[in-house]
């Protein structure tokens, strides 16, 4: 469930993760085309890159700056923090791995969640964030998560969820990571017979634990473009069916030819897009 | 001499190591799906076919009496030998047996049939048809319908509880684990080859996982441990068969005839409490 291994595989996420937005340095090399653009120039482009539309990794700050009306967002349960319930240790003990993870991302784990403005409209928005432990889902982002739900349930809010969570369910929380998926799930369920919309938002890259819970149970499913979304990592697969994987596996477009996305959404696009959706199903 | 040997397996099996655990989770003569069906039911009614792709060999479905009850079972299924391991994929379920299982389990919701789901499994499949063919969506699907089926759901992991593969039918009113079974978020070898960059360290991985049934019980993930017979489940067919019916009609008693709306509540505040964390003011 945890499929932290395409870190290696992918041109994605060839680049060293940065801290936040676009990497540091006046300069910087696409991933996507190897062109190198004026930094300023693509995060003008909220991180996309001017030449060829790659999609950098952008924080869960950035997004609510992205997504929402400036100074709408207001957070909710910042308070929860994350501790080592296995006293788990492998090269490193989890502890030590969680205030070096805190430091260098400035979060406390790997989702932002509350409540805010989409052009007017009031939603209940909840972000996981790549950089840190890979977005993967522990017991802080599953409490976080399943709040949010049931406080839109309450309150009969949209719910956006934005996911970039590469490392699926967190292996250093074990068994109680797993049961994050079935507990979200579960809170989507009551949502869902509420009534509730909920637009799940799959950005790159969204796998395993993550992508095959909350993440894939949206109302509607959009996608950023050539995002990686998938169950399993690509190296797991390699390994069981020693095969060559198809040009543009898991990738957004991939998932929008097999039926499961019901649109890729460029970033530029994805606030009014989202306004859109709330206006269709929205009560 | 043989009650000092029995004293001594006792010893052996009651300290077994977390991958200990997993090598004894894993032993082929271990009873599987196929094994309680024949031992504990009066009759099983097989079903097949997603209705979309295919069958798969991987989870059985069907119609089964237990005593007075009658009762749907789901169950994932390793195969016993050769070319029927083959034909199950070694218990690793394709989107099409995800998807045959919550298609049955909506039926058995339908018409009142209490649920028993026995997992085992290394985990989902992956491979490109996996994905391809929704191996995320179905995972998901069967947990978000399984908290809300109107129906007693009792799931027991009897072997292998492999990660969303396993957690895809085990969202229940009571969820058990056998003795020597273990359930964890990722195998071992997968944990081992992320964190350690190498599956030679499955051991270390296995331990600090903590995916023993006692490791489950005590962090409140899974509500009973089913005691195995000495030597564990292998060893004895039989007594084995007998105590998982003695659980599985315990639990039937309690479960059926309780108010659908307490039912659902209390299944929803079971998996809401999972979970370790702190509040701590900025
Ligand atoms: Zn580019």
């Amino acid at each position: 469930m945890s499929t932290t291994d395409q870190a290696t595989t992918t041109p994605q996420s060839g680049m060293k993760r940065p801290k936040r937005g676009v990497p540091e340095g006046l300069w910087v090399r696409c991933p996507g085309c190897q062109a190198t653009i004026f930094r300023k120039e693509a995060e003008a482009k909220l991180g996309v890159c001017p030449e060829c539309d790659y999609h950098f990794y952008v924080s869960a700050r950035e997004r609510i700056h992205q997504v929402l009306d400036d100074g709408t967002f207001e957070e909710w349960d910042a308070e929860l923090t994350p501790t080592d319930p296995l006293n788990f240790e492998d090269k490193r003990p989890y502890r030590d791995r969680l205030i070096a993870e805190q430091e260098r991302t400035g979060l406390r784990d790997a989702a932002l969640v509350g409540e805010g403005m989409i052009r007017a409209r009031r939603v209940a928005i909840a972000i996981t964030d790549s950089a840190f432990i890979m977005g993967s889902m522990g017991s802080v982002v599953g409490e976080k998560l399943t709040r949010s739900i049931e406080r839109a349930t309450e309150h009969k809010l949209p719910l956006i969820i934005i996911s970039a969570s590469g490392g699926g369910a967190r292996m250093h929380e074990g068994i109680l990571s797993l049961m994050q998926m079935a507990k979200v799930s579960a809170a989507l369920a009551r949502y869902d017979q509420a009534g509730g919309l909920f637009i799940s938002v799959l950005t790159n890259p969204t796998m395993g634990g993550v992508a095959a819970s909350f993440a894939a149970l949206g109302d509607l499913t959009f996608a950023e473009p050539r995002a990686l979304i998938g169950f399993a990592g690509p190296r797991t697969i390699q390994a069981t069916i020693r095969i060559e994987l198809p040009k543009g596996f898991q990738t957004s477009e991939f998932l929008l030819e097999h039926g499961y996305i019901d649109r890729i959404v460029r970033r530029a696009d994805l606030k009014s897009e989202i306004a859109r959706s709330i206006d269709y199903c929205g009560k | 001499m043989r009650r000092e040997l029995a004293e001594l397996k006792k010893k052996i099996y009651s300290g077994l190591s977390p991958w200990e655990t997993v090598q004894v989770a894993r032993h082929p003569d271990r009873p599987m799906t196929s094994d309680y069906l024949a031992l504990l039911f009066d009759e099983f009614v097989e079903l097949f076919g997603d209705k979309f792709f295919g069958d798969d060999r991987a989870i059985r479905a069907g119609f089964a009496k237990i005593d007075q009850y009658k009762v749907l079972v789901v169950g994932h299924q390793k195969g016993k030998t050769l070319q029927e391991r083959q034909a199950c994929n070694f218990g690793c379920a394709h989107p099409e047996g995800y998807r045959k299982a919550l298609g049955k389990m909506k039926l058995a919701a339908k018409y009142g049939l209490p649920i028993i789901c026995f997992i085992d499994t290394p985990g989902a499949y992956p491979g490109v048809g996996a994905e391809e063919r929704g191996q995320s969506q179905v995972i998901a699907q069967s947990m978000f319908e399984m908290a809300r089926l109107k129906t007693p759901i009792i799931c027991v992991v009897i072997g292998e509880g492999g990660s969303g593969g396993a957690l895809a039918i085990g969202v229940g009113d009571k969820v058990a684990m056998l003795e020597h079974a273990y359930y964890s978020v990722i195998s071992p070898e997968g944990c081992a080859g992320i964190l350690w960059k190498s599956g030679q360290f499955a051991e270390q991985a296995a331990k600090a996982l903590k995916c023993t049934s006692r490791d489950l019980s005590s962090l409140g993930v899974i509500d009973d441990v089913i005691e195995e017979p000495l030597g564990g489940a292998h060893r004895d067919h039989h007594q084995m068969g007998a105590r998982m019916k003695m659980y599985l009609l315990k639990s039937l008693r309690e479960l059926v005839g309780m108010p659908f709306e307490k039912l659902l509540e209390n299944r929803y505040q079971k998996f809401r409490r999972m979970g370790q964390f702190l509040e701590r003011p900025l």
